[in-house]
């Protein structure tokens, strides 16, 4: 079996080297993290990570509780459940939620709440609750149901979520995931979800991202979009009773702690501009992932890093910003104005073979190119899985020809995925059933048919694994803030598991937040939520005013895209498939760099006192500018490989090679100021139920 | 490919509008719509000129966010595609492009581009739900739904809730949407325990805020999730099966 590449691929070697990046401009000589950063490049040792610059940038700081049960990992959510303070059904309308976000995560929660009779308050920044980002999802829903003789359980779908998630998520939360997820099917069905169907009427199920149970709950290729639905449904039915009240187009700017408590949060309406204060008992964040400081990702346009941001920089702690989920197979970008990559489900890599020209630079029509030019690197690497390798290790190859002078495409940024032997083996019938919605799909987007001409395909962001820390009980490190889905971090580790984040989305708020949060509001028995006069608010609201305006009267010369772009392109390079100490190192010295570029020369045309999409856009573009620096200190610092983080300096044979040892922990970062150093505390994990094992795909 | 567009502008709700004509030169063929307008606003910031107000969100078309009147078409010149699907090589070098908000009095303006759609969520308030707390559902495989009846349900359920249909209705009628939201949940176990009384409340809050049907059936060509004709039809029978069950929830 060939492991190596370069044996495979004599011009390989060649393209070791690391390319200078010629278009980004000159650093300013003043930047001291830039002056390390040069000083790392020319360090010719690739072996010796730039240590000086890490400890420059980051402190260690200390181990921190994530509350576990210590029962066995299967027994933990009982346990804990049976410890849990309730709060009296005629007490409970005294307590003010807020949630923020409609996806699955917080619709649930809000409606779960709203429906025990607490007094919710639900802020999204979209017109309606249905359009939140979970409507998008495609594949289905995971659900340990067992209900077939194939030797499913919810101990085999915490090994499968553990070991998927290569050892860095908590087995804990894993274990309650599986067992609430059975009766979410139950629930979401009774909601309006129409979940596909046998032909004898029972619920109907399929196997997904090399599970080898068949667990996967579905409807057509919307599963997303029925939960969401059926979700949303279940929030307009609470706010017709009076339970929940909905703030539509108001984005959360920031929140409001108080004593050490999260006690409400800053919003923006979008239409005034208007910025007001609402307290509340406890808040919720459901905001979903920070995928798109990648600038373009298969997330949708709005789907932004701001709330989870700004509750960071109060305080709450941020988990393991550097694993981030690479999808294999998005459409490419083909143009300069395409606005995002549109993700082409993973099925298709089961009839159709990934190649790449074997000359660099190829730029003939794929039809002229004969088979013994063509390169099925995928084939020849694995040919135990061939085109079937996991998401991550098909992304890393398909960006390794790519960078290495091998993509096609206009910008020379794809690889093919061919159907031409799948339908000279199958026929053009069968595998117009398998795939004519996808087929139709690509055909719509690029105005070519793939059924004759191969697809173009490249890898591109669309799932965030790190997130808010919470501890076991959702909780964050700011007592009173909760985060629900993708947000928050536990369940996924270093790599999401196909349909295990509509589950996660639904369990956390349909059945996980409502026992967890009455029981921190339990201790809050008699006290009012924070007057809206208190001086607290007065201040966080003059904060938000004071950024908006700053943003406002910037008067630089160009609008707040433009700077995305730059970041997105940095990212792409550096804190991608594959990471190395150097690049990361160049990474952070080029964010700062671009940092101080945005407030110096952002423009944000238009007022603050009514819809101005460019001025919600820069305060983003803002944020992102600063999750990215320390999404590239955790990849620089996290000192190994664990799933979707792949260390160039730590592989074994071309896998990603973990070290237990010395870093089996979550990393939960705290923000340490405007200037000081990034702190990095830790919440050692442990496996009792699935033990550390290393993952190889050859 | 030079394309001209013409694009309605308006400061605020109930402010004055007006056209507004400009010209991006460098479209390209594969351009969606929207990513036309993008590059038309890329040139206007960077011209110190407001960017044009429209929405938009998932960009693959199951989100229903966006939604203008293109040449006095929801979404655009392809039938049942949304705006973010639709591109620019369905177009000809030099021609005009006029986009425009979408056209209902039941769906003010905002800004420019942008109109306020929550009269559909309003209907879904109404009743377009089923009252089963979080826990309390039976086992869902006691539950048996045909395949067919699944399928059906799913047609109608696909609705993703862009109101394309009320723009292109000349009566700024909404059945499409409540037809299919009143056809998927009555096709569904849980959803008939409320049949009755679901489709008095959506019909009345529907009536109270949009249009009476045209029966001419502009809106199921207009609409990107495809939903079937018979949606409309749908509102009309579960009014009268409604009418006949007198005050009955079911």
């Amino acid at each position: 079996m060939t492991t190596d590449p370069a044996a495979t691929d004599p011009t390989v070697q060649a393209d070791q080297t690391v390319p200078v990046d010629d278009a980004a401009p000159p650093a300013p000589s003043t930047d001291p993290a830039y002056a390390v950063t040069r000083g790392t490049a020319s360090d010719n040792s690739p072996a010796d990570p730039p240590t000086g610059l890490l400890e420059e940038l980051r402190v260690v700081g200390q181990p921190i509780d994530g509350h576990v049960p210590t029962v066995h990992p299967r027994d933990a959510w009982t346990d804990r459940k049976l410890h849990y303070n309730l709060v009296n059904p005629s007490n409970r309308a005294k307590f003010k939620i807020i949630v923020v976000g409609t996806g699955l995560s917080g619709a649930g929660a809000a409606a779960a709440l709203g429906e025990l009779g607490y007094d919710v308050e639900v802020f999204s920044f979209h017109d309606v609750p249905r359009r939140a980002h979970s409507i998008a999802a495609q594949g289905g829903i995971n659900a340990p149901r067992a209900r077939k003789v194939d030797n499913d359980s919810i101990d085999r779908f915490v090994k499968d979520t553990v070991k998927g998630g290569d050892y860095r998520g908590r087995e804990q939360d894993a274990y309650r995931l599986g067992e609430e997820g059975i009766r979410v099917i139950d629930h979401m069905q009774a909601i309006g979800a129409s979940f596909a169907r046998e032909y004898g009427g029972q619920l109907a199920t399929r196997s997904f991202g090399g599970v080898q149970v068949s667990r996967t709950y579905y409807t057509r290729g919307q599963t997303g979009q029925q939960l969401e639905l059926a979700a949303a449904q279940a929030l307009a039915r609470q706010v017709a009773a009076g339970t929940c009240k909905l703030h539509s187009r108001q984005e959360m700017l920031d929140l409001i702690v108080k004593d050490g408590r999260a006690q409400g949060i800053v919003v923006r309406d979008l239409i005034t501009g208007k910025v007001r204060a609402r307290t509340a008992h406890a808040v919720i964040l459901c905001t979903g992932g920070y995928g798109n400081i990648y600038y373009k990702a298969t997330l949708a346009k709005n789907s932004n890093a701001t709330a989870i941001w700004r509750a960071y920089k109060r305080g709450a702690f941020f988990a393991n910003p550097c694993f981030v989920q690479i999808h294999p197979t998005a459409l490419p970008l083909m143009s300069q104005w395409q606005s995002k990559k549109t993700l082409m489900s993973e099925s298709l890599r089961n009839d159709g073979r990934i190649w790449a020209p074997r000359q660099r630079d190829d730029d003939r029509d794929p039809a002229d190119i004969p088979e013994d030019e063509r390169y099925y690197f995928l084939e020849e690497r694995y040919p135990a899985f061939g085109n079937l390798v996991p998401r991550d290790v098909a992304s890393r190859n398909i960006r390794e020809r790519i960078d290495a002078g091998y993509g096609v495409g206009p910008l020379k940024n794809a690889v093919y995925l061919d159907f031409k032997t799948g339908i000279e083996r199958l026929g053009v019938k069968l595998i117009r059933e398998r795939y004519s919605n996808l087929f139709h799909m690509y055909e719509e987007l690029t105005g070519e048919d793939p059924y004759t001409r191969p697809m173009r395909i490249a890898p591109s962001v669309h799932f965030t694994m790190g997130g808010l820390w919470t501890d076991y009980d959702m909780m964050t490190s700011i007592p009173g803030l909760f985060v629900g889905g993708e947000a928050g971090w536990a369940y996924h580790g270093a790599n999401r598991l196909g349909a295990n984040s509509l589950l996660s989305g639904c369990v956390d708020g349909w059945f996980t937040l409502p026992y967890t949060v009455p029981n921190y509001l339990a201790g809050l028995l008699g006290k009012a939520p924070l007057d809206p006069a208190d001086s607290a608010v007065a201040q966080t609201i003059a904060d938000v005013e004071a950024g908006l305006d700053r943003l406002l009267q910037n008067n630089g010369s160009h609008g707040p895209d433009h700077f995305h772009e730059k970041l997105g392109a940095i990212m792409d390079r550096y804190a991608s498939v594959s990471r190395d100490p150097e690049g990361l190192a160049k990474a952070i010295g080029l964010i700062r760099q671009l940092r101080q570029e945005f407030w110096r020369d952002v423009k944000v045309v238009g007022t603050g006192d009514r819809l101005n999409q460019e001025l919600e856009t820069a305060g983003r573009v803002a944020d992102y500018l600063e999750l990215a620096e320390l999404l590239c200190v955790d990849a620089l610092d996290r000192d190994e490989s664990a799933g979707a983080h792949f260390r160039t300096d730590h592989e074994i044979d071309g896998e990603a090679k973990r070290n237990d040892e010395d870093w089996c922990f979550c990393s939960a970062w705290q923000y340490p100021g405007p200037a000081g150093k990034h702190i990095r505390n830790f919440e050692t994990l442990t496996f009792r139920a699935v033990p550390l094992q290393q993952r190889n795909y050859k | 490919m030079r394309l001209i567009l013409e694009i309605w502008r308006q400061d605020r709700p109930g402010a004055d509008g007006r056209y507004e004509t400009h010209e991006v030169v460098d479209a390209t063929p594969e351009m969606s719509l929207l990513e036309l307008l993008d590059r038309l606003n890329h040139q206007l910031v960077e011209n110190n000129t407001d960017p044009v107000a429209f929405e938009s969100d998932c960009r693959e078309g199951i989100c229903g966010t966006c939604g203008v009147d293109v040449n006095g078409v929801p979404h655009g010149p392809r039938d049942n595609v949304p705006a973010c699907g639709q591109h620019v090589r369905d177009f000809k070098d030099g021609q005009t492009v006029r986009f425009e908000p979408f056209r209902s009095k039941a769906f003010p303006v905002l800004r420019d581009l942008i109109v306020d759609r929550t009269g559909l969520d309003r209907i879904i308030q109404a009743g377009g739900t089923i009252a089963v707390d979080a826990g309390t559902a039976p086992d869902a495989e006691t539950v048996q739904v045909t395949h067919d009846d699944a399928e059906r349900a799913l047609d109608f359920a696909a609705c993703i809730g862009c109101g394309a249909c009320v723009s292109a209705c000349p009566n700024g009628a909404a059945y499409l949407f409540t037809g299919s939201k009143l056809a998927h949940l009555a096709l569904i176990p849980h959803g008939k325990q409320e049949r009755a009384k679901r489709a008095r409340a959506m019909v009345d809050q529907m009536e109270h805020e949009f249009g009476p049907c045209s029966q001419i059936g502009e809106c199921a060509l207009a609409c990107p999730a495809e939903i079937p004709l018979s949606a409309i039809a749908v509102v009309n029978r579960e009014r009268i099966r409604a009418g006949f069950k007198k005050g009955k929830a079911n």
